[in-house]
């Protein structure tokens, strides 16, 4: 298969796939029992001491009398010049809170991720590296210990044991590199469970393939084999677990940023959700869709340089 | 096969041969002496004798509380307030005296219903979805698989907070929540095995005898194609309990006075630098329950296999 065929393919369908997330939120959000125009005006006293009229002109001034399709299509095309309206709460338009909160997230999930995949990496070739027994059960039983812990608890025992009573770090808010450590070790850890597992499976099922004895008969030994042969094969799903790793990140991001009191995409979501407040809802799902299916694609477009077998036939090969 | 009750408890993987065991006649017969085996031996190991138990004593909490504490979780002793975990009060008390394990305990049906109802609903939606799709193929696979990787194209937990936003705050809620983000997955696994199912014979057989599409599904291929949607069901619980309890965390739930196990840390939060129990106890009991179940459904999920 041609390869600008493969990526232009795949393009289509990130670009499809934030669509219809847009849609979805779109239509999960206008089954709403609650009136957002009674919502909005809340803030100023609600209904009472407001004429019908007056109620009507600010429910025609929003928009929300004209039919559900007109409101699709007009909101459709404002978003897709990175404009989701105004915040019910605050009155802020929605792309710039978002465009205000991105860069502290990105932080933390940036320096949460590469601890996810260094850790992980770690702890999935040190299981298949090891020689013991004991040491071997002990590191394949890390993932799925790491995955039961929920992060709001990690996140409250670090800030008790490492601000409080040690004083290593600030406890909450967002002032320099140190205080970005504890709420991206939290983050970190399911994606780094998730990575130990899907790597250390993946290494497992490869060294137990024919080339794998071929190599150990040529008397490889283990590091040999691991690194020289087999990290190669099994970066395939590794690779896919990255696209996962970053759905988990923008979702741990809500509870971390929360127990930290971090400002944030995270904490806008939740003010948001706690509030009703649609429009920043919305604005954070599609954002948060279009970094996941950029990074999809990203992965989509680096699985062909990584396995000769998908740049003949376009698809994934499973062994 | 005269008395197969007699069979003794196999200790390793030495199965009897034969053909596969999920479309023969004998299988009826046989249930005894295999659930004998499924849970004889890992019932050996420790780990999994503790994981029942743990589940058990939960589920104890979520029937019938007051066998488990006289306490009420809802009104406080205002002279005991922040006591420490001790001999009086097992988990110790919080700002307004009450006392956590009562809250705990009473918690637990809370948090357990919301559980069983968001696998249910996952199941439910998940199970005829997968059967419409894999069955009837054409438009309706293409279609309902479409829905399907568009909703395993959002961040689970940023699709639960969406559904959240349109229905409001509860802890029915939070289960349709996390049941309709986990329908999407629930279907592809129900799919695979329905189009492994549609070509056995039978179901061939079936359909040349001019059986009816209404009596192919629940009679044929249901049965023998919903094994590993029960398994990831299993295998989910102790995620759902995780979601269930971090949308609690969030303010999500119940309003205050509920004791939901997330919303205890979060209440519990203020007190983080005075009083560590309010929020670690709490969450120790929702990580206890969440090692205990995935322990367990690992297990039930390799002896699945085995067979």
């Amino acid at each position: 298969m041609n390869t600008a065929l493969y990526a232009v393919t795949r393009t289509l369908r990130a670009l499809f796939v934030v669509w219809a997330a847009f849609t979805l939120t779109f239509a999960a959000l206008r089954l709403l029992p609650g009136d957002p125009v009674a919502l909005m005006l809340s803030g100023r006293g609600g209904f009472a001491g407001l004429t019908p009229e007056q109620i009507a002109r600010t429910r025609a001034e929003l928009g929300f009398d004209r039919p559900l399709i007109t409101q699709y299509g007009s909101a459709l095309a404002d978003a897709v010049h990175g404009d989701f309206g105004a915040s019910l709460q605050s009155g802020q338009p929605v792309s710039r809170m978002i465009a205000d909160a991105i860069p502290s997230t990105l932080q933390i999930g940036g320096l949460a991720l590469v601890l996810a995949l260094v850790i992980g990496i770690l702890i999935g070739v040190a299981a298949n590296l090891t020689a013991s027994p004991v040491l071997r059960q002990l590191l394949r039983s890390i993932p799925s210990f790491a995955v039961s812990l929920p992060s709001f608890w990690v996140g409250l025992i670090l800030i008790q044991l490492l601000s409080f009573q040690w004083h290593l770090f600030p406890s909450l808010g967002n002032s320099g590199v140190q205080s970005l450590i504890l709420p991206a070790c939290t983050m970190a850890i399911p994606g780094c469970a998730l990575v130990a597992q899907v790597l250390g499976k993946s290494l497992h099922t490869t060294l137990q393939e024919p080339y794998a004895d071929t190599v150990r008969a040529t008397g490889a030994g283990r590091a040999r084999l691991l690194f020289g042969h087999g990290l190669r094969n099994a970066a395939i799903p590794a690779v896919t677990v990255v696209g996962l790793l970053v759905g988990s990140l923008i979702g741990g991001a809500v509870v971390v940023e929360t127990v930290f009191s971090r400002p944030g995409m995270g904490r806008i979501t939740q003010s948001a959700v706690s509030a009703q407040d649609l429009p920043v809802v919305q604005g954070v799902v599609v954002v948060a869709a279009l970094a996941f299916a950029v990074v999809n694609l990203l992965i989509d477009l680096v699985y062909p340089v990584l396995d000769p077998r998908i740049r003949s036939t376009g698809q994934l090969v499973t062994t | 096969m005269t008395n197969p009750t007699k069979t003794p408890v196999a200790p390793g993987p030495a199965r009897e041969p034969g053909p596969a065991q999920d479309q023969d006649g004998r299988q009826p017969a046989r249930e005894p002496a295999r659930i004998r085996r499924t849970l004889g031996a890992p019932l050996r190991s420790p780990g999994v004798t503790l994981s029942v138990l743990v589940l058990l004593l939960v589920l104890g909490w979520a029937v019938v509380p007051e066998w488990f504490t006289g306490r009420s979780p809802l009104t406080g002793t205002p002279g005991e307030r922040f006591r420490p975990p001790g001999t009086e009060h097992l988990f110790g008390t919080d700002q307004l005296g009450r006392d956590i394990y009562a809250r705990v305990v009473h918690g637990a049906s809370l948090s357990l219903r919301a559980t069983v109802a968001a696998l249910l609903i996952a199941l439910v939606g998940g199970v005829v979805l997968g059967l419409v799709a894999g069955f009837f193929g054409r438009w309706a696979d293409a279609a309902i698989m479409r829905i399907v990787e568009i909703m395993l194209s959002v961040p689970p937990v940023l699709l639960s907070l969406t559904i959240i936003t349109a229905l409001g705050f509860g802890t029915g809620q939070v289960a349709i929540a996390i049941g309709v983000t986990s329908v999407a997955a629930f279907a592809r696994v129900m799919r695979a095995e329905v189009l492994r199912v549609r070509t056995a014979p039978y179901v061939e057989a079936a359909i040349l005898c001019g059986t009816r599409w209404w009596r192919i599904l629940p009679r044929y291929i249901l049965p023998a194609a919903i094994g590993p949607v029960l398994a990831l069901a299993a295998l989910d619980f102790g995620l759902v309990v995780l979601a269930i309890s971090s949308l609690s965390f969030l303010g999500y739930g119940e309003p205050p006075p509920a004791p939901e196990w997330g919303a205890l840390v979060a209440e519990g939060r203020n007190y983080l630098a005075t009083s560590w129990w309010l929020t670690t106890l709490p969450s120790l009991t929702v990580t206890v329950v969440v090692l205990a179940a995935n322990r367990l459904s690992r297990v039930l999920e390799a002896e699945g296999r085995n067979r």
